[in-house]
């Protein structure tokens, strides 16, 4: 048994690379993640700003005219931040850093709904319930019971599938060995048809992704904003450089 | 010697305290019934739809737990046993037991399952593992189910009217903080005994 650990470095520290030259936008991911996470499908009243979308693909643009225009698709999520805003302007302590993991933890039944922490977030990755989930009769047997659903009145966001994390625990520990790299996988990476997105624990110097998330051509967004995102991206193109520096000016047009 | 204090030394002692009794009587009225008569009012209960007898099973059978009560080869674990699992042994009845004659009839025979009434379900969002706590952990099944094992009944099952949880049937071995019996399993009971093992866990470590 291990006493309590009060730093980011505990035993994990799970963090993402997202390939933005490889990504080519097809939203799996954010297929995946609607039906990995329980998310209802979205009223008809629903639009781009009410809907819940844990991750979103969109668009990011050059600005240029052809033939110099150019475009990449950013899939977007919560960054689970070393230093995430969210969870110092909850007055619920709805929000937790996950000490052992360095996963931003949302836990549902606390939160009173207030949003602060949507205001907070500047990556715009956290979505709140404007209506009681609803699934379209039989597709209840469809549900994920390895995660609870959300009723109406709280914000959620990604927690990197963290229920996989604890299905692979238990079956690493009932054999009695630690967890393989491949077995916790977020469903998001796993749907990726290009492999876009590597996921894994940056304490382990052998993982695919701690392999690649210094690499020169890897950033991450809004990097001065001081709150040291664990999702960094890739790419070889400048001005996708330069504009996750300042943010992105346009509308985020993709939902899901 | 004026005239009120004549009549007050002349007022019998119990009229003098009546309001005082009064009051007394008033306070451990309520009391009682707040700390004794509504608590189990709280709680609806239902029998279950078959009695079983774990000492039978525990003692003369000489069986363990994990018998009836096993890991599946994923780690999880499987709970209650199925209807196949109990008649790999009750194909035919054992003994001369009644009720082992109509769970026969009843289930074995016509192929149904028992729905038995789950104490120890937990609300959706509360993630519990018996591999890390058994396995990994190295507690006793009776440290949280106390002697479920070793009864010859098992308990009705009970509900918190308002909230719809189930009361602890480890007792106070479950329900180890709880001040009244009455008590469901709640989040203090999973923290107290993580904090005095040292393990103090982040939110995610228990929830989904």
């Amino acid at each position: 048994m291990s006493g309590p650990k009060e730093t980011p470095q505990g035993a994990s520290r799970y963090g993402m690379v997202i390939d933005l030259d490889r990504c080519n936008g097809c939203g799996a991911c954010m297929v995946a993640c609607a039906v990995e996470n329980n998310v209802a499908p979205a009223p008809q009243r629903a639009n781009d700003r009410n809907g819940i979308t844990l991750l979103r693909v969109f668009p990011m643009r050059n600005g240029r005219d052809y033939p110099e225009s150019r475009q990449v698709f950013v899939p977007m999520t919560c960054q689970q931040c070393d230093a995430p805003p969210c969870e110092s302007v909850c007055p619920q302590h709805a929000v937790e850093f996950d000490w052992t993991t360095g996963i931003v933890a949302q836990i549902p039944v606390r939160c009173l709904g207030c949003r602060y922490c949507m205001v907070a977030c500047p990556y715009h990755a956290r979505a709140f319930n404007w209506w009681d989930p609803e699934w379209p009769e039989g597709m209840e047997s469809t549900l994920n019971p390895d995660i609870s659903t959300r009723s109406r009145g709280v914000a959620e966001k990604c927690n990197f599938c963290h229920h996989r994390r604890q299905v692979a625990r238990e079956r690493a520990a009932h054999e009695g060995r630690e967890v393989r790299e491949d077995e916790y996988q977020p469903a998001c990476v796993e749907a990726c048809p290009v492999g876009a997105i590597v996921f894994g624990d940056l304490n382990d110097p052998d993982s695919a992704v701690a392999k690649v998330y210094e690499a020169p051509d890897a950033f991450a967004f809004l990097d001065k904003l001081g709150t040291k995102p664990k999702i960094r991206y890739r790419s070889r193109q400048e001005w996708v450089h330069a504009m996750a520096r300042q943010g992105v000016p346009e509308k985020e047009v993709t939902r899901g | 010697m004026s005239t009120a204090s004549t009549r007050g030394t002349r007022r019998s002692p119990l009229a003098r305290h009546l309001g005082t009794l009064m009051f007394l009587a008033g306070l451990i009225g309520a009391l009682a019934f707040g700390w004794i008569v509504f608590p189990p009012l709280m709680y609806s209960s239902t029998e279950q739809p078959i009695q079983f007898n774990h000492k039978i099973h525990m003692g003369e059978a000489g069986m363990a737990c994990a018998d009836c009560h096993p890991f599946r080869d994923d780690g999880t674990f499987a709970g209650l046993p199925t209807t196949a699992q109990c008649a790999e042994c009750h194909e035919e009845p054992i003994g001369d037991s009644p009720l082992e004659k109509a769970f026969i009839d009843e289930y074995v025979r016509k192929g149904r399952e028992v729905e038995w009434l789950v104490y120890s379900r937990q609300p959706m969002n509360a993630y519990f593992s018996h591999v890390a706590h058994v396995t990994v952990g190295k507690l006793t099944c009776e440290e949280c189910h106390g002697d479920h094992g070793a009864t010859e009944t098992i308990p009705p099952y009970q509900v918190n009217r308002i909230s719809g949880y189930s009361r602890a049937v480890g007792g106070a071995a479950t329900a180890g903080r709880a001040l009244l019996p009455t008590e469901v399993m709640r989040m203090d009971t999973c923290s107290d005994c993580h904090e005095k093992h040292g393990r103090r866990s982040p939110c995610l470590e228990c929830h989904k």
